[in-house]
């Protein structure tokens, strides 16, 4: 075993992923002789070669739009959008194209490209290097978006991603390419489409991925310590989303609260806070709750601190899923001790019923 | 092996001799970035280094003169006029590329196409340019290049599968080796790039031929693409149907290019200017283009000058920004006139054997008007197959959902909504 941090774990599978599959190009602003901007394809031309991994004309949709041809043509190819805010001219590539080539001609032509994206802040930049991009992606089908929250997952994940028949923006939470684990690699975590419990807990779930996973945990962590059972969702894949996964942890807590970076308004949190409702909404003791950005454009880096989800915000919101209400008995039931003890068994045996 | 040198000398060789260091430059520029070394010069770099060897001429390059004659060799440019077989089959395939686009614009015109893009009078750019492509070749189609197709030898049915509303493209990309039509403008360009990249990375010998409006070169997709198909030296030709109007908006005000094949050399790339509404000449100069672009020369930009007869699209109304004059003024050129008046002129042509084209292209109209009525309606479980590999969870669910809706429209008394 050894430490292992998450941009290393990404450069490991690009380069056996390149090693695996001649038809695995990488390519890109800067990942060449420089090996990107955070080092993730650090390497990988002096040990492939420039047919194999180079820099390209600094022009993000004609990367994309390069791409789409090259995966016509059965390449796997593996572009880097350098920064999340800088893949904006690639959009309609990305939508138009990358998403729905495979649609639009009856499933014969798949595109198996693999968009990279150091997204989210956290790194003391200066804007358009914070933007946490990924609703415009999720809401775009024929997509698979995801994104890993450790070193293990980051591995695994790429190299699923690579080998994947169709599209993934993979979504690298940029704060964390230095975090380390130890990891033994190669290494084949969950399946990339699924969710995982990176924490078991009883009494409410958090429902995080990316750069938030960390946080959620660090605040689970912390409100152990005042008496509660939080359980750790961490997503992976934001499209498809893993129902199945989230409902049973929801369903288990009755209380959720999903964390994210990007700004709470028609966000990602929205469509979870919507999908846990829609299925567990017999089983909740309180409103779904988001603990996200502000609904402001990314801050300036000495601000950042107030917009990113924190420790103390989870926790607050924590705090608010009201726990003192316990079941309301019916006005004709006697207001005692014992009675509302009672009321509150029958009342949640009654949900359950309901919901099952 | 060449070094970088070498290879901006072979590139700017004479434009006949390119044959000569073809293999040379494969090995040099198959597979790879067009990488110039990592240090920095001061000195003019590339095929670029001699600017005036990639500028298209201001006029048009023409071979056949709208009265169907022979034009001057001045106009020629240096192209020679296409082999008798291939002025004939240029005139069979615009025969029919208009008799097909005129049954097209009748079905939707009848409410049988959800719409239709006409390109009448564009045909020789459609034409001359799909007929220069080897079978191996690709090739880019807008919307407006249906006669493309059709000429490509795509079932005309499967054509008009956008046009009609059952799918989004109707043929096999990879069997017919046309990319499905593009709407979003210039974003295809960037795609023949990517495409003849990969195919010189598997040592294949295949070019591409993307077909663009005026319009579309004021993308900037048109942009990107123009620049990374000439850094990466791949063989590419950008064919601009320049017909004058992007919908409703004029060439004026799109671009202050002398011509938009000018925005070539800025690219390090060739231009070519060439009447668009004379098939011998645009077959003449996009066979040239691409045989250049094959040897190693680079991607090029060629202008067809042309016009778009018709609106738009049959749901347009052209009367609200231009003159009926000069819509007459370009009908007197008709392209397929043209070449006809040659060939009749030149012996290469009598009635019978232009009989026998007007012929096939009735037989290909009463085909499609007859194939597309006998059509029923695309099924809607069909819209969960190919948003991925397999439907994920999520789609499976509402996919049940459509299902159980169908049941119950069938279930329920006709028209009745439910």
């Amino acid at each position: 075993m050894a430490e292992v941090s998450l941009g290393r774990a990404l450069n490991r599978a690009l380069r056996d992923a390149l090693a695996t599959d001649p038809d695995v190009v990488v390519y890109g602003e800067d990942v060449g002789p420089l090996g990107g901007v955070f080092r993730v394809t650090d390497g990988l031309t002096a040990e492939f070669g420039e047919d194999r991994c180079f820099d390209s004309p600094l022009a993000e949709s004609g990367i994309v739009g390069t791409a789409v041809g090259m995966a016509m043509y059965g390449h796997r190819p593996v572009v880097e959008m350098q920064f999340d805010a800088f893949a904006y001219p690639a959009f309609q590539q990305v939508v138009s194209h990358v998403a729905k080539m495979r649609n639009r001609t009856r499933g014969r032509l798949a595109l198996p490209i693999v968009i990279r994206v150091p997204y989210g802040g956290g790194i003391g930049a200066v804007e358009h290097h914070g933007d946490s991009s990924e609703t415009y992606y999720a809401h775009t089908p024929g997509l698979r978006v995801v994104t890993p929250a450790t070193p293990a997952d980051g591995y695994s994940m790429l190299r699923e991603a690579v080998a994947c028949p169709d599209p993934v923006v993979f979504l690298e939470p940029k704060r964390r390419y230095w975090a380390t684990e130890e990891v033994e690699l190669p290494v084949r975590t969950a399946p990339m489409d699924q969710a995982v419990v990176r924490r078991a807990g009883a009494d409410v779930t958090l429902i995080a991925y990316g750069p938030t996973v960390d946080t959620a945990l660090l605040a689970a962590e912390a409100a152990a310590e005042e008496g509660r059972e939080v359980e750790v969702v961490d997503l992976r894949s934001l499209a498809p989303f893993d129902d199945a996964t989230v409902t049973a942890s929801v369903r288990r807590t009755g209380r959720a609260v999903v964390v994210h970076e990007a700004s709470a308004f028609a966000g990602y949190g929205a469509e979870v806070a919507a999908r846990v409702t829609e299925r567990c909404f017999h089983y909740l003791e309180a409103p779904v709750l988001r603990v996200a950005g502000l609904d402001i454009p990314y801050p300036p880096p000495h601000l950042e601190e107030y917009h990113l989800p924190s420790v103390d915000r989870i926790l607050a919101a924590l705090d608010r899923l009201q726990w003192e209400a316990a079941w309301v008995p019916p006005p004709a039931q006697a207001p005692t001790s014992a009675g509302a003890d009672a009321a509150a068994r029958a009342g949640r045996a009654h949900r359950l019923e309901v919901g099952a | 092996m060449l070094d970088a040198g070498d290879e901006c000398a072979a590139a700017t060789a004479p434009r006949g001799h390119l044959s000569t260091v073809r293999a040379a430059l494969w090995t040099v520029c198959g597979g790879r970035p067009h990488i110039q070394g990592m240090t920095t010069s001061d000195a003019p770099r590339g095929p670029a280094a001699d600017p005036a060897a990639l500028l298209p001429s201001l006029e048009p390059v023409r071979l056949v003169e709208p009265d169907g004659t022979r034009a001057a060799p001045a106009s020629g440019a240096g192209f020679a006029l296409p082999e008798p077989d291939v002025l004939l089959a240029l005139l069979r395939a615009m025969v029919i590329g208009r008799r097909f686009d005129r049954q097209a614009d009748s079905l939707a015109r009848q409410g049988r196409l959800a719409v239709y893009p006409s390109s009448h009078g564009q045909e020789a750019c459609q034409v001359g340019g799909v007929l220069a492509l080897a079978d191996d070749d690709w090739l880019f189609p807008t919307y407006r290049d249906c006669v493309s197709l059709v000429t490509r030898g795509v079932d005309p049915v499967e054509v008009l599968t956008l046009l009609r509303g059952d799918w989004h493209s109707g043929y096999d990309p990879a069997r017919h080796r046309c990319a499905p039509q593009c709407t979003p403008l210039a974003t295809n360009a960037s795609h023949a790039v990517g495409l003849t990249y990969a195919a010189r990375r598997k040592g294949e010998d295949v070019a591409a031929l993307v077909l663009m409006g005026d319009g579309a070169t004021s993308e900037g997709d048109a942009h990107e693409a123009y620049n990374f198909a000439a850094v990466w030296n791949t063989p590419v030709v950008f064919l601009v149907q320049n017909n004058q109007w992007a919908i409703s908006v004029p060439l004026r005000r799109q671009s202050a290019a002398p011509t938009l094949a000018h925005k070539a050399v800025g690219y390090g790339m060739r231009g070519y200017h060439v009447d668009g509404n004379d098939a011998a000449a645009v077959h003449a100069v996009v066979a040239r283009a691409l045989a250049e672009a094959r040897a190693g020369a680079g991607p090029a930009l060629v202008e067809a000058r042309t016009y778009r007869i018709d609106p738009h699209t049959n749901s347009d109304d052209p009367r609200r920004y231009r003159d009926d004059a000069e819509v007459a003024h370009w009908r007197r050129r008709d392209p397929v006139a043209r070449l006809e008046a040659l060939l009749r002129r030149e012996g290469g042509l009598d009635d019978a054997a232009h009989q026998e084209m007007v012929d096939a292209a009735d037989r290909l109209a009463i085909s499609v008007r007859e194939r597309i009525a006998r059509l029923g309606a695309p099924a809607p479980e069909e819209l969960f197959d190919h948003v991925y590999a397999a439907p994920t969870a999520p789609l499976r669910g509402q996919r049940e959902e459509v299902r159980a809706w169908v049941r119950a429209r069938r279930a329920a008394p006709t028209g009745e909504e439910v």
